[in-house]
């Protein structure tokens, strides 16, 4: 106990667990849409294609910066998209097929680039292997800085679009049949993620980033019927994963900050799972058992009064 | 004023390398309920779609009350078919009738107490207000079709187009989309409803285009639905249409 206190009251410490828990709340909000677009797969793919572009980045600028990094990746995210949607429309490749295709063409494009710049020697490229699964530890005060201001971003934009993502993500037809512009719409998604994405680099990895995209969202629908509700769930839900990884890392042997707040993740989403309120496993199981108990007492077999509308 | 509510000239629209439509053109007169009525595959969901934006069109113009759609967007009010969404969506029944005043509103503004009333009040016109706080997963799929109505109704527009509302639905919830299709024509509001059943046709609407690719036919319903040219739209597929002995009757009836 006395060393978690003194671990949380180390400044140093306290930057990385904000740095984990802004990464974690913004990734989960954006997540959120992704999840209920049907495209969570999609965001697998951008987090994956990330990583040559921010290689591509790196071996021109020479620097390990940010901004270099986001605009590397997001060129090669335009790029995998535009891949996956001419695959889909020009060939018989049906779009989870194309999606696989082109995650593991650009990924293994990402790791022969890193393998390259290892081996250039060129002496500021220490650290690029972290790209994979992040260092968190290995996080400056600069950096928290530039993840705040993104996740501000982020999250801002999600509440000023709130109502037009909600629509977009229901009804893209509808949409579009008001003169929202739903490509356009959809683009600025795929760009926060892979924002998202690039955020996530340093503490979590590029392979780590989709499960912190998806995974909180996945549980937070399990708890709410409200779309309002459950993004904030969705970013509580990121944060309590980035918060968890960071603390348990640091209690831990050194174990590796961005696996563990994925795990954390998971710990999360299997208690929705399995106790959410409604459409947890637990509450469904009563409610079968429920019913057929009504159905042996002859009460079943009334029909409900909506359904005989 | 004057101007139709829709006009088409020459309208082309294909599906990547395949033309669904061809030289499509027809004016529509105000203040009718029009059928849109066609075998499958003829291309009645994809004139709806091309006319509103959605799909791009390979040539044509589309007037709406005289200017391109793009500028009336607040006057065309448009349902969806049922399947074309996800019903399993984290909302309730009146969050989805707001998303019809979501293109009054325009960018970032949220609904207010106005659009929560007039949403309540379209719910209330198709019977569904009982079933505001309802998430949508739980309605029936006749319910899911009302509330998609309901949605149009609080867009407030001039010309509606819907995309086989009847298909699937309860016999409830079919007299609640005849009763306000009637609602909207007594206000002089025009609706175009893309039609399968052929033996409600002529009891449900005014004017009926056929459709095969192309305009085959459009007019009064009692000049147009007539067996030459159901025969003419439908070609060899009629034949069960004539065995029907439904259907039989109603033709006889014109």
């Amino acid at each position: 106990m006395t060393s978690l206190v003194a671990l949380l009251t180390d400044p140093n410490m306290q930057w990385i667990l904000l740095g984990c828990i802004l990464l974690g709340l913004s990734s989960g909000v954006i997540g959120s849409f992704m999840y209920l677009r049907k495209q969570s797969l999609m965001g697998d793919a951008l987090a994956h294609a990330a990583l040559p572009g921010v290689c591509v980045a790196f071996m021109i600028t020479g620097t390990k910066s940010m901004f270099g990094f986001m605009i590397g990746a997001a060129i090669a995210g335009i790029v995998a998209t535009f891949a996956i949607s001419a695959l889909t429309r020009y060939s018989r490749i049906k779009s989870d097929s194309a999606i696989a295709a082109v995650l593991s063409v650009f990924f293994g494009f990402g790791i022969m680039l890193l393998t390259e710049i290892q081996h250039s020697g060129a002496g500021n490229q220490s650290g690029l292997d972290k790209f994979l699964f992040g260092q968190a530890a290995a996080m400056v005060l600069s950096d928290v800085y530039t993840m705040a201001v993104i996740s501000v971003v982020l999250i801002g934009i999600c509440i000023l679009f709130f109502k037009e993502f909600k629509l977009l993500s229901f009804d893209p037809g509808f949409a579009r049949g008001l003169g929202f512009p739903a490509g356009l719409l959809d683009k600025l998604l795929m760009l926060l993620i892979v924002i998202a994405v690039v955020a996530g680099i340093q503490a979590v990895g590029v392979i780590m980033m989709a499960a912190l995209l998806i995974t909180p969202a996945v549980s937070a629908r399990y708890w709410t019927e409200k779309l309002g509700v459950m993004v904030c769930l969705s970013g509580l839900f990121g944060a309590i994963a980035g918060l968890g990884g960071t603390v348990i890392s640091s209690l831990g042997q050194n174990l590796p900050t961005g696996p563990l707040c994925v795990l954390c993740a998971t710990v999360v989403f299997g208690v929705s799972l399995i106790f959410a309120p409604q459409r947890g496993m637990i509450s469904k199981a009563i409610v079968r058992l429920n019913a057929r108990k009504s159905l042996e007492q002859g009460v079943g077999a009334q029909p409900r009064e909506e359904r005989a509308l | 004023m004057g101007h139709s509510p829709l006009v088409v000239r020459d309208l082309s629209v294909a599906y990547q390398k395949k033309p669904v439509l061809f030289d499509v053109s027809f004016e529509v007169p105000e203040g009718k309920l029009i059928g849109i009525i066609g075998p499958n595959g003829a291309g009645k969901s994809t004139l709806i779609k091309a006319v509103l934006g959605l799909i791009p069109k390979l040539r044509g113009e589309v007037l709406v009350y005289g200017k391109p759609y793009k500028q009336q967007l607040l006057k065309v009010g448009y349902v969806p078919q049922r399947e074309s969404v996800d019903w399993d969506f984290p909302t309730n029944a009146l969050d989805v009738v707001m998303m019809g005043r979501y293109g009054r509103l325009g960018w970032f503004k949220r609904p207010g107490a106005a659009d929560r009333q007039a949403a309540m009040e379209s719910l209330d016109k198709v019977g569904m207000s009982k079933f505001a706080d309802r998430q949508i997963s739980q309605l029936s799929g006749g319910q899911q079709q009302r509330v998609f109505l309901a949605r149009a109704l609080a867009q407030d527009a001039q010309l509606y187009f819907m995309d086989e509302p009847f298909v699937g639905v309860d016999a409830a919830t079919e007299k609640a989309i005849i009763s306000l299709l009637n609602d909207l024509k007594q206000q002089g509001k025009t609706v175009l409803v893309v039609h399968h059943d052929l033996s409600t046709v002529t009891d449900y609407f005014d004017q009926v285009m056929l459709l095969n690719g192309h305009l085959m036919a459009f007019g009064e319903t009692a000049d147009i639905f007539t067996e030459g040219n159901l025969q003419r739209t439908y070609g060899g597929r009629l034949s069960i249409l004539k065995t029907g002995s439904e259907s039989g009757t109603i033709l006889g009836v014109r």
